[in-house]
C-alpha cells in the first residue's frame, strides 16, 4: 500500500483537519506516514497544500515529485487545479466545488467549471450544501471531502470512524456524529469503487 | 511509544526526554513549534513532573542568554529561533563556544531555504562553523529525535554548545516517532568550577581560544565515527554522491531500486574530512553534493578533494543555487527523467497572503496612507510581521522593510538625511524586540519621525503568541524619553477613522518623536480567547 497524497486550500480552511483524520487512521493500521506542511506568512489567506504520504514501506521524501500524487483533495476548485502538475496522469482529484474569492483576477464559474470537467478522474461536489444536508455545521464541511475521497484512498470507510471517534473523543458525542453524518454525505456522493 | 511528530515536535519531545530545564526563544516560522509544544507540556504537566522554563523571550539575544546562564548552573537548555534570529544571537552565540558550556545547551536554528516566511536564504551552518562548534543536521523525525538526545550528551562531553540545524520542511514535515519510555531526570545545580573560563577578559579568553582550538581534532574525530554520518562504497565508485541532512530522503526517493554510487550522508559536522577522502580512495571522479541552503560543504569539498574529481551541485548549475530542494530538482541532478505527469492548469492565478479581513493592521494602513497622500513624499519604513503584507495590494503602503526593528532606526537615519515626513510602522512584538534601542536613539537625537507601534497585543504572523510588551508600551516609550504628549493611543476601527488620521497629522506636524498606538487584538486570538471563555463558562 502506498498513496501519495496533495491537500490543497486557502489559508483557513481546515486542510489539516483532513490530513490528522486520515493520518489517525493510518497510524492505527501501523502504515509509516510523511506530512508536510506548511505554517507561517502563507497561512493568511493565501493558497496552502500539504503533502501526505502514506506507505506500508518506509518513505524517504517528505515531498512528492512532480507525477507523483494519487490524488489531490482541495477544498477549493482552483486549488485544486493548481498542483495538476504533481498529479499522476490516471490520479484522481477530488475537490469542492464552492469558489473562495478573495482576489479581482479570480477565473469565472464556467471556466473552473470545464477545466475540472476535462479532468480525467474528478469528483467535485458542493461540500458546504452537503455538509447542511447532513445536518452538520459548516466546519465540518471538510469531513464531506474526506467522505468524497475514501474510495480512492483505500482505506475503509470504518476505518476512517474509528480515527473521527478518537480524534473527537473529548469534544462529546454529538460533534462526533455530526462529523461522521458529513463523512458519510461526502462518501454516499462520490464514486463507488 | 510510538508518536506522530512534526520535526519540531521531535525535537522538543527529545529535549523534555533529555532533562530539559529551560527552552528559550523567540518565535519565528519555522522554530516556533519546538517551544509550543514545551509550553503544552506544561501546561498539562502533573505536579510529580519537575517544570521545565518555557516563557518566551524578548529577543534571540535574550535566548541565547538565558540558555547560557541556566547551562552556567549545571542544567541543560535549549535554544531555538529560525535562522535570521541567529543575526540577533550572534554575540552571545559565538561568545558561548569561548565560554563553552556547563549543563548541556543545544541552539536550534530553523532555516528557511525557498525563503516560505522569511527575507533571505541564509544558512546556519556557517554560524556553527565560525564559531567552531559542532551541528547536527537530522535528516528525519526519528533522527531529530535521536540527535537532539545525542546533542546534549555530546554538548556535555566536549562542553561546548551543539548547534541543531534543520530547514523548513523538517520543522514543519510530520512522521512517526519512536520515542523512549524512560526519559532523563533533570540536572541538579552545579556551578562551574572553574569560573576563569566564563570570564572572556583579553587573558582569559586567549587562554580558552587556544583549547577551543586545540579541540577541533576531537570534534573532527567524533564527526568521523558518528553513527549519524555513513558512507557505503558503491558498485560503481566513480561516481559520488554526498548528501546534508533531508537531501538524503530526496535522494533515496529517487533511487527505490538502490544507487551504484558511492554515497556519504553527512549529518553531524565539521565536515567529516577522512571519510570524503576514503570516497576518493573508492575511485570517485564525480561527486555531486546535495545540500539544503547554500552551497557551504559543496565548496568545503572542492578544498578537500583533489582537482582531478569533478565536484558538482549548486554552485555548477547540477542543482538550482536558490530555494529549497525538492525531489523532482534532485531527480534531474542524477540524470533521471522526470516522471510522467499531467500538465500545469493556465487558469489558476496567484493568491498571496492578505491581512485578515477585520484586522487592525487594514484600519491604521487606510488612515496612514490617506494622511501620508497629503504630503509631497512620505517615506513609510515597515517591519517583519503580518503588518508587512501591507505591502501588498490593496494597501502598497510600504517604502522598506529590512529587518526586526529596522523601520525606527531607518526612518531615523532617513530624517538625519532631510526626509519628511519619516514613518515607521513596527508591531509591538517586534518593537520589544528590536525597536526599543532605535527609539532611544531617535530621543537622544530630537529626531523627527513618527514611530507607529500597530499593538494586536501578540505576536501574530508566527500564530499568536504572549508578546513582552503588551501593557507596558507606553510606559516603555516615556521611559525612554518621548514626551508623554506625543504617545498617543487610538483604537483602529473604521468608525475612529477620522481620530486616527487627525491624531496622525497633528504628530506629523510635531517636530519630534512622536509614537502612535494603534490598540486592537488581533482578530484571531480575539476569536480563540472568546472560544475559550465560552467552553470555560459551559
Amino acid at each position: 500500500m502506498k498513496k501519495d497524497i496533495i491537500l490543497a486550500g486557502v489559508g483557513g480552511q481546515g486542510i489539516l483537519s483532513i490530513a490528522t483524520v486520515i493520518g489517525e487512521a493510518a497510524m492505527a493500521e501501523g502504515w509509516n506516514i510523511k506530512q508536510a506542511e506548511v505554517h507561517g506568512m502563507s497561512q493568511r489567506g493565501g493558497d496552502v497544500q500539504s503533502n501526505l504520504r502514506l506507505s506500508t514501506e518506509p518513505i524517504a521524501s517528505d515531498l512528492i515529485a512532480k507525477g507523483g500524487a494519487d490524488i489531490i483533495i482541495s477544498l477549493e476548485p482552483m486549488e485544486a487545479l493548481r498542483y495538476l502538475s504533481y498529479l499522476k496522469k490516471d490520479g484522481w482529484v477530488v475537490t469542492s466545488n464552492v469558489p473562495f474569492i478573495n482576489i479581482p483576477n479570480y477565473p469565472t464559474e464556467e471556466e473552473l467549471n470545464a477545466h475540472l470537467a476535462a479532468l480525467p478522474n474528478c469528483v467535485s461536489l458542493n461540500v458546504e450544501q452537503l455538509a447542511k444536508e447532513a445536518g452538520a455545521p459548516l466546519q465540518a464541511a471538510n469531513m464531506v471531502l474526506l467522505g468524497a475521497a475514501i474510495p480512492m484512498l483505500d482505506i475503509e470507510l470504518e476505518k476512517i470512524e474509528a480515527g473521527i471517534r478518537r480524534i473527537f473523543a473529548r469534544k462529546g458525542e454529538e460533534v462526533i456524529e455530526k462529523n461522521l453524518a458529513a463523512v458519510h454525505a461526502g462518501y454516499n456522493n462520490s464514486i463507488k469503487k | 511509544m510510538r508518536k506522530l511528530l512534526l520535526g519540531d515536535e521531535a525535537i522538543a519531545q527529545a529535549a523534555i526526554d533529555s532533562g530539559l530545564s529551560g527552552v528559550y526563544a523567540y518565535p519565528g516560522t519555522p522554530s516556533t513549534e519546538i517551544t509550543e509544544f514545551i509550553q503544552l507540556r506544561e501546561e498539562k504537566r502533573g505536579d510529580a513532573e519537575a517544570p521545565i522554563f518555557c516563557r518566551w523571550a524578548t529577543n534571540e539575544k535574550t535566548a541565547m542568554e538565558g540558555a547560557l546562564g541556566m547551562s552556567y548552573m549545571g542544567k541543560r537548555a535549549l535554544v531555538c529561533m529560525k535562522h535570521v534570529g541567529m543575526n540577533v544571537a550572534a554575540d552571545p552565540f559565538v561568545n558561548s563556544a569561548m565560554t563553552g558550556v556547563n549543563g548541556g545547551l543545544v541552539v536550534v536554528a530553523a532555516d528557511d531555504p525557498s525563503m516560505h516566511s522569511s527575507q533571505n536564504e541564509q544558512d546556519s551552518r556557517f554560524y556553527g562553523k565560525f564559531a567552531m562548534m559542532p551541528i547536527f543536521e537530522p535528516s528525519s523525525q526519528q533522527e531529530a529525535y535521536e540527535m537532539t538526545r545525542a546533542a546534549f550528551e555530546l554538548s556535555e562531553a566536549v562542553h561546548l554548545p551543539v548547534l541543531m540545524r534543520v530547514t523548513t520542511r523538517m520543522a514543519h514535515s510530520r512522521a512517526v516517532v519512536e520515542i523512549t519510555d524512560s526519559p532523563r531526570k533533570q540536572s541538579d545545580i552545579k556551578r562551574p568550577e572553574d569560573v576563569r573560563r566564563w570570564i572572556l577578559l583579553p587573558a582569559f579568553a586567549r587562554l580558552r581560544y587556544n583549547e577551543l582550538i586545540a579541540q577541533q581534532d576531537d570534534l573532527q574525530r567524533s564527526s568521523v565515527e558518528s553513527k549519524f554520518n555513513a558512507y557505503t562504497k558503491g558498485s560503481n565508485p566513480e561516481r559520488g554522491v554526498i548528501t546534508t541532512g533531508i537531501a538524503y530522503n530526496y535522494f533515496m526517493e529517487n533511487c527505490a531500486d538502490g544507487t551504484d554510487r558511492s554515497v556519504l550522508k553527512v549529518s553531524q559536522y565539521p565536515l567529516p574530512v577522512a571519510l570524503i577522502e576514503r570516497m576518493v580512495e573508492d575511485g570517485a571522479k564525480e561527486i555531486l553534493v546535495m545540500e539544503e541552503g547554500q552551497p557551504v560543504v559543496e565548496e568545503m569539498v572542492r578544498a578537500i578533494v583533489p582537482s582531478t574529481v569533478a565536484v558538482k551541485g549548486r554552485l555548477t548549475g547540477d542543482l538550482p543555487r536558490v530555494g529549497e530542494l525538492t525531489p523532482d530538482s534532485v531527480r534531474l541532478s542524477l540524470g533521471l527523467a522526470p516522471l510522467e505527469r499531467l500538465d500545469a492548469d493556465n487558469i489558476v492565478v496567484a493568491r498571496p497572503p492578505a491581512l485578515c479581513q477585520g484586522c487592525g493592521h487594514r484600519d491604521m494602513y487606510k488612515a496612514l496612507n490617506e494622511v501620508a497622500a497629503e504630503y509631497e513624499n512620505p517615506r513609510i519604513f515597515g517591519d517583519i510581521g503580518c503588518y508587512t503584507l501591507g505591502a501588498l495590494s490593496p494597501f502598497h503602503a510600504l517604502h522598506a522593510c529590512v529587518e526586526m526593528g529596522a523601520s525606527i532606526t531607518m526612518a531615523k537615519g532617513a530624517s538625519d538625511a532631510g526626509q519628511f515626513p519619516a514613518f515607521a510602522v513596527i508591531g509591538d512584538s517586534t518593537f520589544t524586540h528590536s525597536g526599543m534601542t532605535g527609539l532611544l536613539d531617535c530621543v537622544n537625537s530630537k529626531s523627527n519621525v513618527v514611530v507607529i507601534i500597530s499593538d494586536n497585543l501578540t505576536t501574530g504572523m508566527t500564530g499568536g503568541q504572549d508578546s513582552a510588551g503588551t501593557g507596558k508600551l507606553e510606559d516603555i516609550c516615556r521611559g525612554l524619553g518621548v514626551h508623554p504628549d506625543h504617545v498617543r493611543v487610538v483604537v483602529p476601527l473604521p468608525k475612529n477613522m477620522e481620530e486616527i488620521k487627525q491624531t496622525l497629522r497633528e504628530e506629523i506636524e510635531y517636530n519630534g518623536v512622536s509614537v502612535v498606538i494603534p490598540r486592537r487584538e488581533c482578530i484571531q486570538t480575539a476569536k480563540r480567547h472568546a472560544k475559550a471563555k465560552a467552553a470555560a463558562n459551559k
